[in-house]
């Protein structure tokens, strides 16, 4: 028995069948699948089915047939493998099958499921940087020990980062730590924002940890700026 | 009219027009900017107009789209100021070099959409209430969003075609933009740099300095500028027959570049979102086994053309190691058109273009295009001592064009700390 048919084996039916009604309950399902003609469309353009063990077709096939045990094992596994490039939108159904990735993944963090956290191990920095800082892959994160592949441009960059961002024009660009400078009443608007819309409690889910440096990092500017966080 | 299998040459002067292949009125797809004005009417939200003088642009839907000249709020890229610096300076020197005024804001967050596409951390209502603050930001100084990046630029689309579709997530995002005290705010077309880029590519073409009649580029369109939220993405009857987005093509061609086509032009670059960042095996075996070396086979072009932040990074990244496995060719310069552009209008290729930046060899392509890299790098290495000699100062936009002088050490920037 695999892993996956293991732990599958040991979730109630009612609890994949509670995740599976998050799915269709979410806003956007209904102008995401209307059926599948099972064409494979989806999985000729689909730059994921190149590399993986992944259809596009196999997803929409098994959430239009409300195959609920599918749906599960989908979940807690090659919805992560999805490049969300959205070729895919070419189904002459008129289905989003890289849409309805995207909620069954948000399903799958929002419940805090063991594989969206193996998923985005070693991803939580970004996580933290695009929610604390607005903006997401900032100067300081070239590092050569993290992008050793991107070759001898990494080493240079870091090694001359500083001077490097001043030796441009825009004014809003020189800077290290985030893309360009965000203004602080800008951030502050940006935390209220994940606070109001459940963003942090998803964040819970996920990373205890992260969650609470988050807050941290949060909750100062927000009682500053006089905003009640409960 | 049948499409044609060569690439045809878009004459200088083309005017926007209706594609030859009609839909029947009752079969044309919505018009999302008529329902983001119906919504305006009837005081759901407020409609940022485009502001003119504006070009009439065609899209995908025999439409047709405005595209403001100036007064634009620029709505920067993470994944472009942050390491790919140069396409986001070139994109506002080609504004300056065509007078064109513009606002670079700093009341503006990412759309953070690239991590959401990563790791599913959000939910519609934030990524809604994202974009929605930085509308009412923008409309706040009465410039017009001008989008940098197309995966900002799409999501923005899905976000408006979620807001136009259900009243309950209008009221959600409402009610979060009212406790910071902002009106929602849609503006009345969603519109990409490149866009503008396609809008001003004559003028650019006047101005160019450099013969590009020798240089080949192959293009690659980026997915989330034509493939989320379809109809109204450029498509130009001169182009492709209509049949494939204009964007990128038609500049490269306005500039006198031969455009070079090949066979896996609709693949993604294999980004992936969440794979360039932490599984990056993916990326780099796709962008090179399915584009970089479809191209260098089919076209061998002396660079590659794109418009996108996440289009760039992984073309040009993935390229260095697999230089290492023998026998794959590799090594095509990867450029935005914006950066492309600049050079052809005589940008410096280090002050302006940043390119020491990229990763991908740009110098046989600069030397192909009479570019004395040398020459313009020790120009810059000369910069940077000097820089490095004045803590605090920075490059301006006339040191940029101009003779190098010490500049002055800018207050803001000692304010900020040099962040
Ligand atoms: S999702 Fe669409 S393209 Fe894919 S198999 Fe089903 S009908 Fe065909
Ligand atoms: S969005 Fe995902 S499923 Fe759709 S084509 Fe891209 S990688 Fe494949």
């Amino acid at each position: 028995m695999t892993e996956r048919a293991q732990l599958a084996s040991q979730v109630p039916d009612s609890e994949k069948e509670r995740l599976f009604n998050e799915v269709k309950a979410d806003l956007r399902f209904g102008d995401y699948l209307y059926g599948c003609y099972e064409c494979g469309i989806c999985v000729a353009v689909c730059p994921s089915a190149r590399f993986y063990d992944f259809s596009p077709r196999r997803i929409a096939q098994a959430v239009a047939r409300e195959d609920v045990e599918l749906v599960w094992e989908q979940m807690n596994g090659e919805v992560w493998e999805c490049s969300q490039c959205f070729s895919c939108l070419l189904c002459p159904r008129g289905n989003n099958p890289g849409g309805i990735i995207t909620i069954m993944r948000e399903v799958a963090v929002k419940n805090g499921l063991h594989s969206a956290q193996q998923a985005l191990e070693g991803y939580t920095r970004i996580i933290y940087k695009i929610m604390s800082t607005g903006t997401q892959v900032s100067p300081d994160m070239i590092r050569p020990e993290a992008f050793p592949d991107w070759g001898p441009t990494a080493k240079e960059t870091a090694d001359n980062l500083e001077v490097w961002r001043r030796a441009m024009p825009p004014d809003t660009m020189h800077t290290t730590s985030a893309s360009w400078e965000v203004d602080d009443k800008t951030l502050t608007e940006l935390y209220l924002i994940w606070h109001l819309s459940g963003v942090l409690d998803m964040i819970k889910a996920l990373d205890e940890s992260l969650h609470m440096i988050l807050v941290d990092v949060m909750e100062e500017k927000l009682e500053e700026a006089g905003y009640p966080l409960s | 009219m049948a499409i044609p299998i060569n690439l045809p040459v878009v004459q200088p002067g083309t005017q926007a027009r209706k594609g030859n292949f009609a839909r029947r009125p009752e079969d044309a797809p919505e018009n999302l900017r008529e329902r983001t004005l119906e919504l305006g009417a009837k005081g759901e939200w407020v409609v940022h107009r485009v502001p003119e003088p504006c070009v009439e642009v065609p899209t995908r839907s025999n439409g047709i789209k405005r595209v403001p000249l100036q007064h634009t709020w620029h709505h920067k890229s993470c994944g472009q100021c942050g390491h790919i610096p140069g396409y986001s300076t070139s994109i506002f020197w080609l504004h300056r070099k065509l007078g064109l005024e513009y606002n670079d804001p700093r009341d503006q967050t990412s759309c953070t959409a690239w991590n959401y596409y990563a790791s599913a951390t959000s939910n519609q209502a934030a990524q809604a209430a994202v974009a929605m603050r930085n509308f009412a930001a923008a409309y706040e100084t009465g410039y017009f969003p001008q989008i940098h990046c197309a995966t900002s630029y799409g999501h923005y689309k899905e976000v408006r075609a979620e807001m136009v579709h259900h009243k309950e997530l209008r009221e959600q995002v409402r009610g979060i933009l009212a406790k910071m005290g902002k009106p929602l705010v849609m503006p009345e077309e969603i519109v990409h740099y490149s866009e503008w880029v396609y809008a001003v590519r004559h003028e650019i073409a006047k101005r160019k300095v450099l013969d590009l009649s020798q240089i080949t580029v192959t293009v690659h369109p980026a997915c989330h500028y034509y493939k989320l939220v379809q109809e109204d993405a450029i498509y130009d009857p001169d182009v492709y027959g209509g049949q494939r987005t204009a964007v990128v093509t038609a500049v490269a061609q306005a500039l006198g570049a031969t455009v070079g086509d090949y066979s896996t032009w609709f693949d993604c670059c294999g980004f992936g979102f969440r794979h360039i960042l932490v599984q990056r095996d993916f990326s780099r075996s796709f962008a090179v086994q399915r584009k970089i070396e479809a191209m260098r086979d089919e076209v061998n072009p002396d660079v590659t053309l794109t418009h996108d932040t996440g289009c760039v990074t992984t073309l040009d990244k993935s390229q260095f190691a697999a230089q290492a496995h023998q026998g794959v060719k590799a090594a095509i310069p990867v450029l935005s058109e914006a950066q492309f552009a600049a050079l052809g209008m005589g940008a410096h290729p280090y002050r302006v273009c940043q390119l020491h930046w990229h990763a991908a060899d740009y110098r046989p392509l600069l030397e192909k295009m009479g570019i004395d890299w040398r020459e313009r790098w020790r120009e810059f290495e000369d910069d940077v001592e000097r820089l490095k000699a004045n803590p605090g100062s920075f490059l301006t936009w006339e040191d940029a064009d101009g003779e190098w002088a010490v500049p002055a050490a800018h207050p803001d920037h000692v304010k900020h700390g040099g962040r």
